[in-house]
């Protein structure tokens, strides 16, 4: 890297102290480029063995990359931690402002340690750290948000982030996310439970600064080509359009998109919660995060009368993707786009992960229809598909209810479903609620081994999208679903937005390193990526995460995929494959 | 041939017009970059942009006292950095908000009217109009 790059600072915070420090760490950011192979460095230095996630000791780490602030749709943040959910790897990935802010702000990563007396929060500008009250922002209640008061109190508009938690995030909520810039988040895994375990309500960061590249003409002329092909490219258009909601009714019509806990494969009025129907009924505006340019975040606007006073309405807007529109829309049963909107809303005011409520409440309606869980445990609620009001209320439940059901589905559906009953439909990976695609056995196989258990790790869908016309054997789902996940290592190392993907190829992100000071080649580049994936496994293992014990829910055999009824033996043959290939890595 | 903002309603707030500014003014990054790109309080409310309109009687130019701020022929200022003792007074003149400040070197950065910004917006929020 460049010598003079500021990517080598690490900021580090101790809340118990209220002191910070900063290290360089040029040899780091050489070595694992930045972003996730940063961060799990980091997490391997700072998270002693055996902690429990809610520990003071639990670190939470921000990491960037060389090329943020430096090229376009670069713009993505990656957070680690112990996750409080699966109690191991703990990592999600927001853009919004926060990637060009740190970047701005001079560094390639900040580190938060210990716990605040009182509930705080941190403003960093620069190289000025502020440790701020923030007793009064603490148990606000829906309304009053927190993020509007610390943007009239700090300095910094328009290029900052502000990261804060909700209620769900203060009463640590094992699947609490961390929102930003109102509308994106660190959603999975409980990164806001570790904030709210901290009392630390939010995260101020800003900054302006000039960056260094080795050869500023050649530096022009990429950025052109990276922008003008940004343009041109077909699938940023998708993503600006209709956003990931297109993805709806094709993964509807196919069968891939999950519906009432996998119960059925039909959902009578599917098309009124579409993209198309969102875009026609809702889309207010198009926002991106800091130096993208392809502005894939889409705001619906929802009209809202007042019940006590008639012709008297207020308009709120909430950024809706395919990912909610399944968990709080197909998976519940929801056909209507306000009331999946609604749902959106609550889930947004208590500051939950989206997908691991929606499909907790899935499971719920199941565990409720099954009478494994009963009227008494609910305090009177009834769970019911497609009922928009009692799942808001059994949202809010999940924060402030009093009863011991209540308490324990705050931990997830593993831990709910371990207690009560109900395992063979507990959609859960590795403790991790599953994301929106039942469409084959790269989907569901992926979410079990990937590294924190999301689609995004290996994309299996996209491999199953290509088995519909294409038949592939268990070691080639096996090989296609790493190998995806081990390049997928270096673009969040740099951090690219997994959107930008197709146009930084593997020559472009060398030609782009090239200029933020990395001589590399394509084999190096291959095996830092073998090297951090390996890194991240042993962080799981060190948490006491078994590879031969992980188990696929029963129900997803039970119902048609969007490649048909899955084969439980050849479920099981590519799982050897990749467990060998997994420990041959090791 | 100054930039006007054409409709900010479709300003998505992506801020690749100040990265382009940066390079116009031949550097990497935010802090050597004269347009700016601001949320109407909240995201939600949507985006105003800031970028010099070339006045023709330039205020900033009046108001600076060092004469380091060259009246344009066809609008705008040239900046004389030798001259520039960055008092900030052209900032405060400008009451559209459209110079920006470079802190490391203490001096203002002033729009030198090249339309890169424009050329970059995927979402034609800004023209640059040929006089
Ligand atoms: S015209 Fe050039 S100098 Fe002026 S704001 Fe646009 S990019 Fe910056
Ligand atoms: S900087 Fe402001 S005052 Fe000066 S020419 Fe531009 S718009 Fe006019
Ligand atoms: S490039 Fe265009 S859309 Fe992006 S912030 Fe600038 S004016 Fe707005």
């Amino acid at each position: 890297m460049i010598k003079e790059d500021t990517l080598r600072k690490v900021l580090y915070i101790d809340l118990s102290k209220k002191k910070f420090w900063i290290e360089d760490r040029l040899e780091l950011f050489s070595q694992f480029i930045g972003g996730t192979g940063v961060a799990i460095k980091l997490l391997h230095e700072n998270c002693p063995d055996n902690i429990d996630p809610f520990s003071p000791e639990n670190p939470i780490i921000f990491a960037i990359g060389p090329l943020n602030g430096l090229f376009p749709i670069a713009s993505k943040t990656v957070a680690m931690f112990k996750s409080p959910h699966t109690g191991n790897l703990g990592e999600s990935h927001a853009g919004g402002r926060s990637a060009i802010a740190i970047r701005m702000a001079g560094y390639g990563a900040i580190v938060i340690k210990g716990k605040s007396e009182r509930p705080c929060y941190l403003a960093i500008h620069g190289d000025k750290i502020y440790f701020r009250d923030a007793t009064t922002l603490w148990g606000l209640d829906e309304g009053v948000s927190s993020g509007s008061l610390i943007r009239k109190q700090e300095t910094g508009a328009g290029l900052r982030t502000i990261m804060r938690i909700g209620p769900a995030g203060e009463k640590m909520i094992t699947y609490a996310c961390v929102t930003l810039e109102t509308y994106r988040h660190f959603g999975r895994l409980g990164l806001g439970a570790v904030f709210g375990s901290k009392n630390l309500k939010a995260v101020v960061i800003s900054g302006k600064r000039d960056l260094k590249v080795t050869d500023f003409k050649t530096y022009k002329e990429i950025y052109g080509e990276l922008l003008s092909q940004l343009a041109q490219s077909d699938k940023m258009k998708k993503y600006h359009e209709l956003g990931t909601p297109a993805n709806i009714m094709p993964l509807s019509f196919s069968k891939g998109i999950p519906i009432k806990n996998l119960l059925t494969n039909e959902l009578i009025g599917i098309e009124n919660i579409s993209g198309e129907s969102f875009a026609e009924k809702h889309l207010g505006r198009r926002v991106a995060c800091s130096h993208c340019p392809v502005a894939c975040i889409h705001l619906a606007a929802l009209r809202k009368p007042y019940e006590d006073e008639p012709y008297f309405y207020r308009t709120v807007y909430l950024s809706y993707d395919y990912e909610l529109i399944y968990a709080l829309g197909t998976m519940l049963g929801i056909t209507s786009s306000e009331g999946v909107l609604k749902l959106i809303e609550t889930v947004e005011d208590m500051g939950l992960d989206a997908i691991s409520t929606g499909v907790t409440l899935a499971w719920l309606t199941e565990a409720f229809e099954k009478g494994i869980i009963k009227e008494k445990m609910t305090e009177g609620l009834i769970p019911q598909w497609g009922n928009v009001e009692s799942y808001i209320e059994l949202i809010k439940k999940i924060i402030y209810g009093e009863s011991e059901l209540f308490k324990d589905i705050g931990k997830g559906i593993e831990y709910v479903s371990s207690k009560y009953g109900g395992k063979d439909f507990a959609l859960t990976y590795g403790k991790n609620e599953m994301p929106g695609y039942h469409t084959g056995y790269g989907a569901h196989i992926g979410y079990l081994f990937g590294t924190r258990h999301s689609h995004l790790d290996g994309a299996g869908y996209a491999i199953d999208k290509e088995a519909m016309i294409k038949s592939f054997n268990e070691k080639e789902i096996a090989e296609k679903l790493i190998n995806e996940e081990l390049w997928r290592q270096i673009i969040s190392s740099l951090v690219i937005c997994f959107f930008g993907r197709e146009i930084y190829t593997p020559e472009m992100v060398l030609k782009c390193l090239k200029l933020a000071g990395y001589e590399l080649d394509e084999d190096r580049l291959n095996e830092i990526g073998k090297e951090i994936y390996v890194n991240k496994y042993r962080f799981k293992i060190r948490c006491g995460f078994d590879l031969d014990n992980l188990q696929l829910p029963k129900r997803i055999f039970e119902i048609n995929s969007g490649t048909g009824i899955l084969d439980q033996e050849f479920a099981q043959k590519i799982i050897n494959k990749l467990k060998e290939k997994i420990k041959s890595l090791l | 041939m100054p930039v006007f903002v054409k409709d900010s309603n479709k300003c998505v707030g992506c801020l690749i017009c100040m990265f382009a500014c940066g390079r116009a003014h031949l550097a990497v990054g935010l802090e050597s970059s004269c347009i700016k790109v601001r949320s109407q309080g909240g995201i939600s409310r949507g985006f105003s942009v800031f970028v010099c309109r070339g006045c023709e009687d330039p205020p900033c130019a009046r108001a600076c006292p060092e004469d380091a701020l060259i009246v344009r022929k066809g609008g705008g200022v040239l900046l004389k950095e030798d001259r520039c003792t960055g008092c900030g007074s052209c900032v405060k003149a400008c009451i559209l908000d459209a110079i920006g400040w470079n802190n490391s070197k203490n001096k203002p950065v002033i729009c030198i009217q090249c339309g890169e910004c424009a050329k970059s917006c995927h979402y034609k929020v800004l023209e640059h109009k040929r006089l």
